[in-house]
């Protein structure tokens, strides 16, 4: 009899804890659904900033968000995904493929600032200015921009990218490979018509949610390139030569407003915090609703994966 | 969520060689690939390089016995040794104890109070809950891990703190003691996932054994399947630990960012990541200050490194102990 009541109170006692858990996630995203709620308007999402900062939208920032993350994408997912390929696919159990193994891992560890820290050192300072000391004349690469904090927020993401890429490669039963070698396949022609095609959603879902990780993140681009308040949008126009036709682009080279630098700034460092409260709530609240639309997604996309999976 | 999970050694389906297959364009295909591989490599080296190459040059101006302690002179004009970090001011004093110590007064209850309930989160799912309540709660343990530190420092400045300040009665609404519980916000997830991927792996028959002998549920979880996957448990614990020494946004909105050398964690203390966070913007790079800040870094980074091997230990043991 004192083992089953053992039993029962243990086992509830667990229930109690994952309940609990569930219940202050529950309580922080309420309170922040709560209090945003009512700030959200189509004004707040298209508006820029009016009366220093105390009044009108987030437009700038959420459109800095915006490409900052694009920008991220491009330099990181196509390095992260033939980084996953070529540990799993050919390097296999050598050496190097340890090395580099070890070197992703330790890599997922380091904290967030520190790749802040690395961010200013190595990409403004050693690479920037580089190129400015080749190029000639004044500062143009040699200080923080979108550029240099895309490429820091890229080097958080790969080991993220890396390691589900590579888990989702690995899910691939090990019998398909065989069969297509034993079928005179190159290795290339196995992993381009053989494995990929299954990994596919797997890796998709895996770089959804290392997106999202970069795309919530502040640490990284807090001196890297992350702008208080700018009266413009980063882009430039581009005149498309003959035709006396100018395209606005976005100038990578420019600083930018970011939804959750806007969030610390606004709460930690404005005039008036309390008087802001609302518009951080909004921001808050964008931010968590642009996160959770990518986690979701991969979430859902995982789940049919994996039916999928089993229905084979 | 696969973020937390580390890089298996899978044996590759062999291919055997056949020269005449590997054309021109197999090879290149292949060094290009390669070639991204090194990138990760390049990236930690790079990242080693340079933190630490700022950070050493920090000795050169500064003496090492003034990064713990120096001497000031008091309002009666005496000496006193001091053990502050206050870069700006007339006699800068870079003592890194206070940091340190915040850092761990953060860090080591939100590690404790974590453990608790990540693990109970992570035994729960793996051996307590119903197919279908696991179905509902992984997913919902995976949305808290996607929620942005930002957002959560956010909460806990704006609505955690008054909380606790009720409940605890405490001097200063932000406190080294409302960061940890923030950080808590941020390393359950990762110690839930990893308790529940441990478990898992443990294989199914010992259970099974367990149950045949007559132990009911929560006799085999505790004294079957907990032991087997106790090196995964205590990596999930490591791991955690890692990630709250190196959280920056959560602490930097929530502690109250006063540089103190207390072990009282309901005092407003002062991380290392939040020193950093707070202060490299507004250094002229180059300077005395900014090498300090760099120096932190590294000390910051040797520990989280330090942590993380030993996490990685421990679960390359597990996966020996099983066999896997």
């Amino acid at each position: 009899m004192k083992r089953r009541s053992a039993e029962i109170i243990a086992l509830s006692a667990l229930r109690g804890i994952a309940l609990g858990v569930l219940l202050a996630t529950l309580l922080m995203l309420g309170s922040i659904a709560r209090g945003g709620a009512s700030s959200i308007s189509w004004e707040f999402l298209t508006a820029a900033p009016i009366e220093g900062m105390t009044r009108g939208g987030i437009f700038p920032a959420i459109f800095g968000t915006l490409c900052i993350t694009l920008l991220m994408i491009v330099l990181a997912l196509p390095l992260g995904v033939c980084a996953a390929i070529y540990m799993v696919e050919y390097a296999g159990n050598s050496g190097l493929s340890r090395v580099i193994r070890a070197s992703v891992n330790n890599l997922a560890g380091v904290p967030s600032i520190v790749f802040g820290l690395f961010g200013v050192g190595f990409f403004v300072l050693f690479v920037g200015r580089s190129l400015d000391r080749v190029r000639g004349g004044g500062l143009l690469f040699g200080q923080p921009a979108m550029l240099w904090a895309a490429a820091t927020l890229a080097v958080l993401v790969l080991p993220v990218i890396i390691v589900n890429t590579a888990e989702a490669l690995n899910a691939v039963p090990r019998s398909h490979r065989e069969a297509a070698f034993a079928l005179g396949a190159t290795r290339w022609q196995t992993v381009r018509r053989v494995v990929l095609p299954q990994a596919r959603s797997g890796i998709l879902t895996g770089s959804i949610l290392s997106i999202s990780r970069g795309a919530g993140e502040t640490a990284p681009i807090l001196f890297t390139g992350c702008a208080y308040f700018l009266p413009r949008l980063p882009l430039v126009h581009l005149s498309i030569p003959f035709t006396g036709l100018s395209i606005p682009m976005v100038n990578p080279l420019d600083q930018f407003m970011e939804l959750s630098y806007h969030i610390f700034i606004m709460a930690t460092q404005s005039t008036d915090a309390a008087l802001t409260r609302p518009i951080q709530y909004g921001t808050t609240l964008v931010l968590v609703g642009l996160t959770f639309l990518l986690n979701i997604s991969a979430i859902l996309l995982r789940v049919r994966y994996r039916r999928a999976l089993e229905a084979r | 969520m696969a973020t937390e999970t580390v890089l298996e050694e899978i044996e590759p389906a062999r291919r055997p060689r056949c020269p005449r297959r590997s054309f021109l364009g197999e090879r290149l295909i292949e060094s290009f690939l390669r070639l991204n591989g090194f990138v990760a490599i390049a990236a930690i080296l790079l990242i080693f390089l340079f933190l630490f190459k700022e950070g050493v040059q920090a000795f050169r101006t500064i003496p090492p016995g003034r990064f713990v302690e120096s001497t000031e002179l008091d309002f009666d004009n005496m000496p006193q040794t001091v053990r502050m970090w206050q870069p700006v001011s007339t006699n800068p004093k870079y003592s890194l104890v206070p940091l340190i110590l915040g850092s761990f007064l953060v860090a080591l209850p939100a590690t404790l109070i974590a453990t608790l309930l990540g693990v109970g989160t992570g035994i729960y799912l793996a051996e307590v809950a119903g197919k279908r309540t696991r179905e509902l709660v992984k997913p919902a343990i995976e949305l808290l891990a996607g929620v942005p530190s930002v957002v959560i420092g956010f909460f806990c400045l704006a609505t955690l703190a008054t909380l606790v300040q009720n409940a605890f009665h405490t001097t200063f609404r932000l406190n080294a003691f409302v960061g940890a519980l923030g950080v808590c916000f941020v390393i359950v997830p990762v110690i839930a996932t990893m308790t529940d991927d441990a478990l898992r792996a443990v294989p199914g028959h010992l259970r099974e054994g367990a149950l045949a002998l007559g132990a009911n549920r929560w006799e085999t979880v505790i004294r079957v399947v907990v032991p087997a996957g106790a090196s995964g448990l205590i990596a999930s614990g490591l791991l955690g630990m890692g990630r709250a020494l190196g959280e920056t946004m959560i602490v930097l909105m929530a502690t109250g960012n006063a540089a103190q050398v207390t072990l009282n964690p309901f005092i407003s203390v002062r991380t290392m990541t939040a020193t950093i966070a707070a202060e490299l913007g507004a250094v002229p790079q180059g300077g005395e200050q900014y090498r300090a800040l760099f120096l932190v870094g590294s000390v910051l980074f040797t520990f989280t490194f330090g942590v993380n091997l030993l996490a990685e230990m421990a679960v390359s043991r597990m996966r020996r102990r099983l066999a896997l």
